[in-house]
């Protein structure tokens, strides 16, 4: 008999330590996921927020020497000034910082610590500050990326200097720069300003920034009303039929399509059979919006649904007509639903890459395009281009796009949340 | 020129909406006698004359021009007779880039200069015509409508008519989108297995479309390309990363579900489920870079610590990611399934004196199975669908391997790999990539119909 | 002298802010029925529920005061709640098998607590509580069949199966004949008039005259407090609280 009992108290200590143990697999699974959005987070914030700043470096222009009185540049037109020619000028300059060089090979090596558009950047400041230009001015330039890389500590300077692409002679005059105080950190404004480079220094999101929101506004012109529409039709007036059965069944399949197929579709048939333009937001954001369009129809259709009868009713029972009792009563109600389905259609249809690739939005654009027929990328594309590049400075700039593209999803899902709680209504 | 030209016609809409409303105010006080509707209606009725057909002329001429413009600025190419129609449509485009100033060939000048005298031309008479059909049409609309309002007609009726054929065409939209999406993939797959063998293409060990690219399309026999299409090392890679995929996110999404419905106190779930949803939101784009520059990295390390031989696009670190990515649909479905699964079940079971893990695992993941599996069907569907994980961080190369520390490559990586950037038409390398396409639809749009079904069956279950 | 199995001393229970029982005391006697009864939403289910504890399922329950069974306190804190549950068996208001087939379902009990070591065993205690819960000839040549294929009064008599598989000293039922029609109804309480031979029973239910043909003794509970409880026939034909003679002779509830 006490064996008996003994046996019992213990098959229960083995059940209850049996529940410690998969209460604590259900913990572990779930911190899993947790870790994982931190990890995510983390790295991207961690490799990103550098390219937020760049590195420039302090040169002194004797604007004397390209011209007898400094005063002449207020007379001259932008046009003049671009036709100065300047490239050996701007070299001398530079040459100025590290006056007993003479070696050719040298000198070469301290240009190249700037990036390759340092004439152009002397040009600028001479065009924006021309009426007041000094004998000698002293402008800050653009370092080149491995500088850039270098000063921001992402870039390892104890390798053997053939694996590294700064050499030695230039991590000196880079050293000497910096003890000097001509290095200095600056808002990258241009990162967000600019289009693509194949320079990374000089590479920017604006191009795909500017894209992106053409892609959208197309999406939002076509999939909104569109979808709303269609919301209406199949839950106000559609007759139980075997045609509306084949659009819900074609709608349910549609949200569940690989979205590669719909740049198949944007391929074969927006491009090849109707012949719009290839590459341009017009035509990514006809192909977003066929993806976008299941999920606005499908919030919408629920957010119509909640509507009781009873405001269809009291409409119908005063004389309205259906259209208006709808109209007037029940789409008005069934709003914020709608309009928060269509910002989470949106903020997918803004994070999608695989569609564009096949329709041409992955060409190199150096222009910010100007209107959605103009060539162009979007933000993740943008990521999918540089993560491709060899270059280390492209790393921390494809990260920052993340934290752009990121940053962009997060305000349009909390913009979703707060239309739902302020505009919920309660029956 | 559109621009202008639809601003124009919304501009004759708003004004023949005053016109009509009016209009309809004038006959009410004039004749004494009440029309059918209000007056509003009868400016939305001219409205819609005014504009809707318009934009219908409109619409069916730009469709058309483009087609009429190349005919006529080659008829004198044509006429030669010695230009196949790839070089015609090459012509073409010479044409247009020399009109808009960009010189690349120096060839036919004559008859090029020609020709693009001929482009501008048609394109300003055509640009006027437009105009002029265009607003014209829609100024007799408005004369028309305008004077067709009298007391019999009912314009709220047409109004209303008409707004419902509108929404009606707009959920028309999701059965063009279907009939586009197969005749696209099929027209060109049709055409690919006409020139390789359907089984060629199913049950073939080699892919290698590029060799075809290489050769000139003249000398192409058949078993050249036979040995470049086939599809199972794809289909191998694709199932082996899903693979790896639902390994990481079986486990883990099933486990957080469980955690989130039996366990986690009401605040906890507020938080972390929230939390665990935004891997869901995360581009896959942004998983892509993270699995190429962080795990795959990762994984060849701790790989080659242990002395394994790992390829730095290893299709583990891919599948990896991509189990990542899946865990919120698997947990916030299940969590719904076994959410609802009747209290009653979990009452009668703790009476018993059962522990919670025996409560679950016994009792509602048996009766909330049905619904568990539909959700794990729609995540494989899910993980075959996805491109660009795999693009960037898994192989390139087609190889038949299992093993998972190799690199192997996907159905919608090839599909990228061939028609990223320029792609030469009429291949049958291009055409491959809607083959793969229409298989990937098909496998996809299965698994999701067999899983919604499932979860159907099991929601009638306990309503 | 009958012996005491229960014994429920000054039991409060909150639900969050809101207080569901107000110093409940009372005793149930070993292998008796004990009915209670009470209009809706008036604690008798809350109290039912403290007596195995299920009530620990709800987060917001908070249970204060004793509860005795055979002596033990059943919220001492050494007590495990799985080893408790084993004892008092509960039957429920809708009946509800688990969508496992007709053994599994009586089998299950056993099988967790581990009581059964062979096969036969088992099969031994499920054929024993089909009978013991009269349902075992109308099942015996589909036992592998869905628990919920059955009618409603043979699936609340599978739940009486399921419950006594363990062999416990108590029943709970919770208005086990609420969802059943009036013969299905009728077996059950013939079911329980032989259970009580083998089980302490307590019985909640809306039904006065149920009340009054299985129980030997009935509580009456109003707004969360035990009014009064006695002998069956004192509360029926002579009660002390003119509540209770209120609420028997149909003036509420």
């Amino acid at each position: 008999m006490t064996d008996r009992i003994e046996q019992r108290i213990n098959s229960l200590n083995k059940r209850l330590n049996s529940e410690k143990r998969f209460r604590i697999y259900c913990i572990g699974a779930m911190s899993f996921a947790l870790a994982w959005v931190l990890i995510l987070f983390l790295n991207i914030f961690s490799s990103g927020y550098s390219a937020f700043y760049r590195t420039v470096i302090q040169v002194d222009v004797p604007f004397l020497n390209l011209i007898e009185d400094t005063t002449q540049f207020s007379e001259m037109s932008s046009e003049d000034i671009n036709n100065l020619s300047m490239y050996s000028f701007s070299k001398k300059a530079i040459y100025r910082l590290f006056p007993d060089i003479e070696e050719k090979k040298d000198k070469k090596m301290l240009i190249r610590l700037f990036s390759i558009e340092f004439e152009q950047e002397i040009r600028e400041f001479l065009k924006s500050n021309k009426s007041n230009i000094n004998e000698t001015e002293t402008i800050y330039l653009t370092a080149s990326d491995d500088v850039d890389q270098v000063n921001k500590g992402n870039y390892p300077r104890d390798l053997d200097e053939d694996k590294r692409r700064i050499k030695d002679i230039q991590l000196l005059f880079f050293d000497d720069l910096v003890d000097r105080g001509l290095v200095s950190y600056e808002f990258n404004l241009p990162f967000l300003m600019r289009g693509d480079s194949r320079e990374p220094e000089l590479a920017g999101v604006g191009g795909s920034m500017v894209g992106s929101l053409f892609t959208i506004l197309v999406v939002l012109i076509l999939s909104f009303p569109i979808g709303i529409f269609a919301a209406i039709y199949l839950e106000e007036f559609a007759p139980k039929n075997r045609v509306t059965d084949f659009i819900e069944i074609n709608i349910n399949n549609l949200a569940a399509v690989p979205s590669i197929v719909f740049g198949l579709l944007g391929l074969g048939i927006i491009l090849n059979t109707f012949g719009l333009p290839r590459s341009t937001p017009l035509v990514g954001g006809i192909v977003l919006s066929l993806m976008t369009l299941p999920t606005i129809i499908i919030a919408t259709r629920a957010s119509l649904r909640a509507v009781p009868p009873s405001i269809r009713e009291g409409a119908l029972a005063v004389g309205a007509t259906k259209m208006q009792a709808v109209m007037h009563h029940v789409v008005p109600v069934a709003m914020p639903g709608a309009l928060t389905g269509t910002i989470i259609g949106l903020a997918q249809a803004l994070g999608e890459t695989a569609p564009l690739l096949l329709i041409g939005m992955v060409a190199f654009v150096v222009d910010v395009p100007q209107t959605p027929l103009d060539a162009s990328a979007s933000l993740p594309v943008q990521v999918y281009l540089w993560s491709e590049s060899a270059e280390r400075g492209y790393v921390e700039k494809t990260s920052a796009t993340i934290m752009m593209l990121l940053g962009f999803l997060i305000l349009m899902n909390l913009a979703a949340v707060l239309i739902r709680r302020k505009f919920e209504t309660k029956w | 020129m559109g621009f202008i030209l639809i601003s124009l016609i919304i501009l004759i809409g708003i004004t023949s909406y005053f016109l009509g409303n009016l209009r309809a105010k004038n006959l009410r006080t004039s004749n004494k006698k009440n029309l059918k509707s209000l007056s509003h209606y009868y400016g939305y009725y001219v409205a819609l004359w005014a504009v809707v057909p318009a934009l219908l002329v409109l619409l069916m001429i730009t469709s058309f021009k483009s087609f009429f413009i190349e005919q006529y600025v080659l008829s004198d190419f044509i006429a030669l007779g010695s230009y196949t129609e790839t070089e015609l449509s090459l012509l073409f485009t010479q044409i247009e880039n020399t009109a808009m100033g960009i010189k690349l060939f120096d060839e036919n000048t004559i008859l090029i200069d020609g020709a693009v005298n001929k482009l501008n031309y048609i394109n300003k008479t055509i640009e006027n015509l437009t105009y002029v059909t265009v607003l014209g049409f829609s100024g007799l609309l408005v004369l028309y409508s305008v004077f067709n309002i009298n007391h019999k007609l009912n314009s709220r009726k047409i109004v209303e008519k008409f707004l419902l054929v509108l929404y009606f065409t707009c959920s028309l939209v999701a059965i063009m989108t279907t009939v586009g999406i197969i005749f696209s993939l099929l027209y060109e797959t049709l055409r690919f297995f006409s020139q390789v063998p359907i089984t060629d293409f199913l049950f073939g060990l080699n892919w290698s479309p590029q060799r075809v690219f290489v050769r000139e399309a003249g000398d192409l026999d058949t078993r050249d390309l036979a040995n470049a299409f086939g599809a199972v090392p794809l289909f191998a890679g694709t199932f082996l990363i899903a693979l790896i995929a639902m390994c990481v996110s079986v486990p883990v999404g099933l486990l957080t579900a469980i955690y989130m419905s039996e366990y986690a106190s009401p605040k906890v779930r507020d938080w972390a489920k929230p939390i665990i949803e935004i891997l869901a939101g995360i581009p896959t784009v942004v998983y892509g870079f993270f699995a190429a520059l962080t795990v795959a990295p990762l994984v060849r390390d701790i790989g080659q610590g242990a002395g394994l031989t790992v390829s730095s696009e290893s299709a583990l670190a891919a599948g990896f990611v991509m189990g990542i990515m899946i865990i919120p649909f698997i947990s916030s479905l299940s969590d719904d399934v076994i959410k609802s699964v009747p209290q009653s079940l979990r009452e009668g079971s703790y009476a018993m004196g059962a522990t919670k893990r025996e409560t679950i695992v016994k009792v509602l993941l048996p009766a909330a199975l049905p619904g568990i599996v539909g959700s794990f069907l729609l995540a494989v569907s899910r993980a075959i669908g996805e491109t660009m994980i795999v693009v960037m961080a898994a192989g390139l190369n087609a190889k038949l391997t299992a093993n998972p520390l190799d690199a192997a490559t996907t159905i919608t990586t090839q599909i990228v790999v061939i028609l990223i950037g320029d792609q030469e038409f009429d291949s049958p390398k291009t055409q491959s990539a809607f083959a793969l396409g229409l298989t990937l639809f098909v496998v996809t749009l299965a698994l999701n119909f067999i899983a919604l079904q499932v979860v159907k069956k099991y929601t009638e279950r306990y309503d | 002298m009958k012996s005491i199995k229960i014994k429920a001393d000054n039991l409060n229970v909150h639900y969050g802010e809101k207080q569901a029982l107000f110093d409940v005391s009372m005793y149930m006697e070993k292998k008796q029925v004990t009915a209670l009864i009470g209009p809706s939403g008036c604690g008798k289910s809350t109290f039912i529920r403290c007596l195995n504890r299920m009530n620990d399922v709800i987060d917001i329950c908070k249970v204060q005061g004793k509860i005795e069974i055979d002596g033990n306190d059943i919220y001492a804190p050494d007590m495990q709640v799985e080893q408790l549950r084993e004892r008092v068996g509960m039957v429920f208001q809708k009946p509800n098998p688990f969508p496992k087939s007709i053994f599994e379902n009586v089998a299950y009990g056993p099988k967790i607590h581990g009581i059964a070591e062979h096969k036969s065993d088992l099969e031994e205690i499920v054929v024993n509580s089909l009978k013991k819960a009269a349902l075992f000839d109308e099942v015996k040549d589909r036992l592998s069949d869905s628990g919920t294929s059955l009618s409603g009064g043979q699936q609340q008599r599978l739940c009486i199966a399921r419950a006594i598989s363990v062999n416990p000293d108590i029943i709970l039922m919770d208005e086990p004949c609420s969802a059943l029609d009036p013969i299905a109804t009728a077996r059950i309480e013939e079911l329980m008039g032989d259970l009580k031979t083998e089980y302490t029973i307590i019985i909640v239910t809306h039904s006065m005259q149920q009340a009054a043909r299985v129980s030997s003794r009935t509580g009456f509970f109003h707004l969360g407090k035990l009014v009064e409880v006695d002998k069956t026939e004192t509360i029926f034909s002579n009660p002390s609280d003119q509540r209770t003679q209120d609420y028997i002779t149909g003036r509420f509830g």
